[in-house]
């Protein structure tokens, strides 16, 4: 190993787009950190950059980034701290061009070098690849590609850390990428400084351990933790985590003193389950990691330690997510008032269905829950005597179409039974329901041959 | 005082455990993770995979996989079929099986004493 000895401190500082704005302007003015990661991009966002960039080829990547980079760039630069984010959605590029434009802006011509990484978009490729036998077959149904070929919005392969990694070494100060495993974007700060050899499994697999840990933001350090939630202090103010790793692949989950939140065994246990599949064999581009090696131990107050990770090569594929058009869909929404607000919402819903048959109309799925006593919890939410007592009982009637014409006339049934329907209703401010568009996900996996990811530089 | 023999109480699972939910496609996770080491073998033994398919029957349409991670006194589960298509075709409020956990925690297990 070539790299430093000295631990290195990665901050979360956005869990998914739309997180919370204050966090990354804390973690990088709260106390020391190396690197900021910073995570963009769901499944369902790919494809609506898709549609943005065919609009405007400038778009096309998460503009919230540009604004934020322009209050973050001068404690960056001061403070030395690099970013890592994949920000750049499907036009890294662009989003690169609107960074620089904002560095100039602030005076730091000459004083920042980005790293832009690509090769993860397949979609101008597809048809070559089906042509070539790639089949992209859905690890769900096993279903080729070619079913659902005129409806692909966006098509990406999950690079790894190595480009980042790469991007690192040739002193980028900021990294902007196009679809990266979450994981990745917190491995590669790491492998890069120190110096971790592509092939050193245990150690990956520490680093991607790390990546899953801090990837949500907040669910690591106090948010949405359900183990003794009601003592957890300040999450007005909550500390954002931050990994400390260490060169022999053990690692710190700390925040910045003072904050809100917590750091427990407990919590970082529930965010090491979260979207679990296999424990023993989690599959990332660089490695597969353990979960079944991990060693939690509360090395102090807000601080756990972590230890024991074992890894194993990577395979020879990586995982593509495919963007496709599938239909319609509408939420409709009534709130049904005590003395028996349940019967009322379900005798509303009885209604409600008979008039959707008498139309005619045809849907793929009609699905209703009565918010308030089973929506979450189905048939296990067993009120008793409790159910004519509930105040208020919310009928939410969603619909599921291939075609358009049966969802837009289902959004003009709901309106009518306030009138014409069972009593005590209320809760229709927000008007009639919109039909929405949906995409759905089409997950394969491709030959690693087929993916070059691509690093090129760009200095303000 | 005569000691009464040990006989079967039953337990709610949310005294004994905590949990965290979320999605891959179609099918929901749930990780349940015991509040004190020692109980984890309880787990073990009374919350099998059948036993939280017959739990959540009627709510998902395909069969339960259950995971070991003794290190961290959790199981696993993997719930197929749990979310009506999974992610934007999903209809449910719970379209990502975000709160299927607390579900999982209304269940009640033997426990001797």
């Amino acid at each position: 190993m070539s790299g430093s000895r000295a631990a290195v401190r990665i901050a979360a500082g956005q869990g998914f787009w739309g997180d919370w704005l204050e966090a990354p302007y804390r973690q990088v003015t709260g106390g020391p950190v190396d690197f900021l990661m910073m995570d963009y991009l769901a499944e369902v966002t790919m494809s609506i950059m898709q549609k943005q960039k065919a609009r405007d080829p400038s778009l096309g990547y998460a503009t919230d980034f540009v604004p934020l980079m322009k209050r973050l760039l001068p404690v960056l630069v001061e403070r030395k701290v690099r970013v890592i984010a994949n920000a750049g959605g499907v036009n890294p590029h662009a989003c690169a061009a609107a960074v620089v434009e904002t560095a100039r802006g602030l005076g730091l011509a000459g004083k920042l070098r980005i790293a832009v990484v690509t090769g993860d978009d397949l979609l101008g490729r597809l048809n070559g690849l089906l042509a070539r036998g790639h089949a992209l077959k859905n690890l769900d149904t096993n279903r080729p590609l070619s079913d659902v070929r005129d409806q692909v919005l966006a098509a990406n392969a999950y690079l790894g850390a190595a480009p980042l990694v790469e991007g690192l070494a040739r002193n980028a100060d900021v990294v902007i990428t196009g679809r990266v495993t979450d994981t990745g974007l917190t491995l590669a700060p790491i492998m890069h400084h120190f110096g971790w050899a592509d092939d050193d499994w245990d150690r990956l697999a520490a680093g991607t351990v790390a990546g899953h840990i801090i990837e949500c933001g907040a669910q690591a350090s106090g948010g949405n933790s359900l183990v003794d939630w009601e003592r957890i202090a300040d999450l007005a103010d909550v500390g954002y985590p931050i990994v400390e790793a260490r060169p022999d692949g053990t690692f710190d989950v700390i925040k910045h003193p003072g904050t809100g939140g917590r750091i427990s065994v407990a919590g970082v246990t529930e965010q090491l389950v979260y979207e679990m599949g296999d424990p023993a064999a989690y599959i990332t581009p660089d490695c597969i990691a353990d979960f079944t090696s991990i060693r939690l131990a509360q090395a102090g107050k807000d601080k756990v330690r972590v230890s024991g990770i074992r890894g194993k090569p990577r395979t020879d594929k990586l995982k593509v997510s495919v963007a496709y058009f599938y239909g319609y869909k509408a939420v409709g929404t009534l709130v049904y008032a005590w003395p028996d607000a349940l019967k009322k919402a379900k005798l509303a819903d009885r209604v409600l269905r008979q008039r959707l048959d008498d139309l005619g109309l045809k849907f793929e799925a009609i699905h209703t829950e009565f918010v308030g006593a089973d929506a979450t919890h189905g048939p296990l939410a067993d009120l008793g005597p409790l159910a004519a007592e509930l105040p208020e009982v919310q009928l939410r009637v969603a619909v599921r179409a291939r075609a358009q014409a049966p969802v837009d006339r289902f959004t003009r049934e709901i309106a009518p039974l306030i009138l014409n329907g069972p009593p005590s209703v209320t809760g229709f401010a927000g008007g009639r329901p919109k039909p929405e568009e949906i995409v759905a996900f089409w997950p394969a996996l491709i030959d690693r041959s087929e993916v070059r990811p691509v690093v090129e530089l760009v200095d303000a | 005082m005569k000691r009464r023999p040990a006989r079967p109480r039953k337990m709610r699972l949310l005294a004994l455990a905590h949990a965290r939910s979320g999605d891959k496609g179609n099918t929901a996770n749930i990780g349940l993770i015991a509040r004190r080491a020692k109980d984890y073998p309880l787990l073990v033994r009374r919350v099998t995979a059948a036993r939280v398919a017959r739990h959540f029957r009627g709510m998902i349409a395909g069969p339960v996989e259950r995971f070991e991670l003794p290190n961290l006194h959790a199981l696993n589960f993997l719930l197929h079929g749990a979310l009506d298509g999974g992610g934007t075709i999903s209809l449910k409020t719970d379209a990502q099986g975000k709160v299927l956990s607390t579900a999982l925690l209304r269940m009640e297990i033997e426990v001797s004493r």
